[in-house]
């Protein structure tokens, strides 16, 4: 390994361990058993194997989510659409889940296929918008999460509501659905989907020219230009494919985790998305790891806000410090001096 | 159609487009001082959101709606203190440190709410006090323009009061000067002995006060409590605001003021049973063709060169 890399490595680990100590002193400030909060916190996910399913169950989302900010993080683009897509793509997937009938096996791939161009198509606004004129990527992608959700919420009561139930859509056709592997842990198949797709951008962003005109536009546009890459193309490119993947993230959750459609709100894979990307430094093989610690932590934090008396919303808490430290250039800087220099005078 | 048409020329409609236009004017002057500057603050929704969440449970804690009030500016000064920290002294990314400083205010209020409240939705069953309304002697009894400009939260005033400020603070002050040669040119203005570091931290905090009277006002005005998320996209339709404006306080506080009509007639529309879900989305889909209108005539001038 590299002294970069190594650094990056000790870099995020220091950032964690500081990130778990503020989340130990929130607990001691606010819990009434603060011991037995922090035991369940750290020790909880991993008491029950229905629990470590549920980290996996987790973790397959955020491996989506992960995946499709890398993928235009690589580009320097900061579009924080996966949120929005996650959300719309299940409600527009659900019209085929609930009456479209198609032999198993077909039914689930038409639904993926169709979510992945759903989210490519959606991409593909703030993309142009930002790759031709310049509109800011961040405001444009943000704004289309807020017009998504109004859009899938009116889909939700004009066509998908079941009269019958309290709070959902008509329930999917059982060819639709996509099973659990081990019963006792919960796990479905979506996990494969989600490895296949981080094997895919891995060989995309790694082993093909437009990969590689990604992660150039990404170091130096400027630089890119010159040696002849076509830039708005390239960034284009970079949104659908991370529209794509969000929209497989939202159509894979909804099918697996859920019998009908049911979210009310956006259910906030968007923002963990960007952690992720962070922690993995934008390498699709790291976001597996990035996402399985992410849905440690939430899964620890459920289980203290199930069973003790600490707000669940911790874990959101300490995601974003995670992000502001690794985010600072300069956390360990002096460090990193050292640490460089030593490798050089070897 | 016409029902809408004819709810948009009552007073009643003009005095709620001042209303709204209240947070989205705060935040993005805010924007434009930090913008001036050099450092873009992606923080707004996320400040806005804090000073909101302080000022009600500060108002309940001192009984006063002033207190609430300094404490929410307090709240929005360390908010934007700890953006300026991690941004300028640890050199993080100005974007993701934005959306850090938003997702922790996001959960984190939500966090305290609960702990304070036992509730996660909103605070009403605190007790926190708001911010008075002003009726203004003479204009009060104006028919019609009174009705309309009379009568305003007394944040909605100052909004519109600090657009003077802010154009004349960045136009005629020595501080002023400072912030706008920095943003122009960095090195530049280090070499003539500005502290750009200084000059930017106080503009990140500036534009922090001005996120926290927005979010005051939100909390203690435009609502009289305290509801998760309840800034939901202002800050960001400020950012847009700000961009259009390009950093001009007048300009900017021109958009900021479409934005709040088109927020309005979201409001006004689902009063007369357009499909609240859809309607909900016209502040957002104003501003992203604000946007687009604004970028695509900017990169027309570009092509022209």
């Amino acid at each position: 390994m590299s002294r970069e890399k190594s650094f990056h490595l000790l870099r995020t680990t220091v950032a964690l361990v500081i990130a778990m100590l503020a989340a130990f002193a929130v607990i001691f400030m606010v819990s009434d058993t603060p011991i037995e909060s922090i035991r369940l916190f750290i020790l909880g996910p991993f008491s029950k194997p229905r629990y470590i399913g549920n980290i996996i169950n987790t973790a397959i989302p955020l491996i989506f989510s992960g995946l499709s900010m890398a993928v235009v993080f690589q580009a320097s683009q900061f579009n924080m659409g996966a949120e929005g897509i996650f959300y719309f793509s299940g409600a527009v997937i659900s019209l085929i889940a609930i009456w479209v009938p198609l032999p198993v096996g077909v039914h689930q791939v038409v639904i993926i296929l169709a979510a992945a161009v759903i989210g490519a198509l959606i991409m593909l606004i703030p993309g142009y918008l930002k790759a031709k004129y310049g509109a800011s990527e961040l405001v444009t992608s943000l704004m289309m999460n807020s017009i998504l959700l109004g859009l899938g919420s009116y889909l939700m009561t004009r066509v998908l509501q079941d009269p019958m139930a309290s709070n959902g859509s008509y329930p999917y056709l059982d060819t639709a659905k996509i099973p659990v592997i081990i019963p006792a842990f919960k796990v479905h198949y979506g996990l494969f989907i989600a490895l296949l797709c981080v094997a895919a951008v891995y060989v995309f962003l790694y082993k093909t020219k437009w990969g590689y005109e990604i992660r150039m536009v990404g170091i130096n546009a400027k630089f890119a230009a010159y040696s002849g890459i076509n830039i708005v193309k390239t960034i284009i490119i970079a949104h659908l494919v991370s529209g794509a993947i969000a929209g497989i993230g939202g159509s894979v959750e909804s099918i697996a985790m859920h019998t009908r459609f049911e979210w009310n709100g956006l259910p906030g894979y968007g923002f963990t998305g960007a952690l992720i990307a962070m922690l993995a430094n934008n390498n699709p093989v790291s976001v597996i790891y990035a996402a399985l610690f992410v849905a440690y932590l939430s899964t620890g934090a459920d289980i203290v806000a199930r069973l003790s008396d600490v707000p669940a919303e911790m874990s959101t808490i300490l995601q974003s410090l995670i992000i502001l430290l690794i985010a600072s250039e300069r956390f360990l800087h002096s460090f990193k001096q050292r640490w460089m220099e030593r490798g050089i005078a070897k | 159609m016409r029902e809408l048409i004819n709810i948009i020329f009552t007073a009643q409609f003009l005095h709620s487009v001042f209303r709204v236009t209240t947070p989205i004017l705060f935040a993005s002057l805010g924007a434009v001082i930090a913008n001036r500057a050099g450092v873009a603050n992606i923080a707004l929704e996320g400040i806005m959101l804090i000073s909101a969440f302080f000022g009600v449970f500060g108002s309940a804690a001192t009984g006063s709606a002033l207190g609430g009030f300094l404490i929410a500016l307090l709240s929005g000064l360390i908010c934007s203190g700890i953006l300026a920290l991690f941004t300028l002294y640890y050199r993080a990314n100005v974007i993701l440190g934005g959306i850090a400083i938003n997702s922790l205010a996001s959960g984190g209020t939500v966090f305290l709410l609960y702990l304070f409240t036992g509730d996660k939705g909103s605070s009403t069953s605190v007790a926190s006090k708001t911010l008075p309304e002003i009726a203004i002697p003479v204009l009060k009894d104006i028919p019609f323009l009174g009705d309309i400009l009379s009568g305003q939260n007394i944040m909605t005033y100052l909004a519109f009061i600090m657009i003077l400020i802010v154009a004349v603070f960045l136009g005629k002050t020595t501080l002023g000067y400072h912030i706008r040669a920095v943003g122009e040119n960095l090195k530049a203005a280090e070499s003539v002995g500005i502290n750009v570091k200084l000059t930017q931290t106080i503009a990140l905090l500036l534009s922090g006060l001005l996120c926290a009277c927005g979010g005051a006002f939100m909390s203690m005005g435009y609502l009289s409590s305290f509801t998760r998320d309840m800034v939901s996209g202002r800050g960001w339709i400020a950012v847009a605001a700000e961009a259009i404006g390009r950093s001009n306080p007048i300009i900017t506080a021109g958009a900021s003021i479409a934005f709040g009509f088109f927020n309005a007639i979201s409001t006004a529309a689902s009063t007369v049973g357009w499909a609240s879900s859809l309607v909900q989305t016209i502040p957002y889909v104003s501003t992203l063709i604000g946007l687009f209108a604004f970028s695509y005539k900017e990169y027309l001038k570009l092509k022209k060169r």
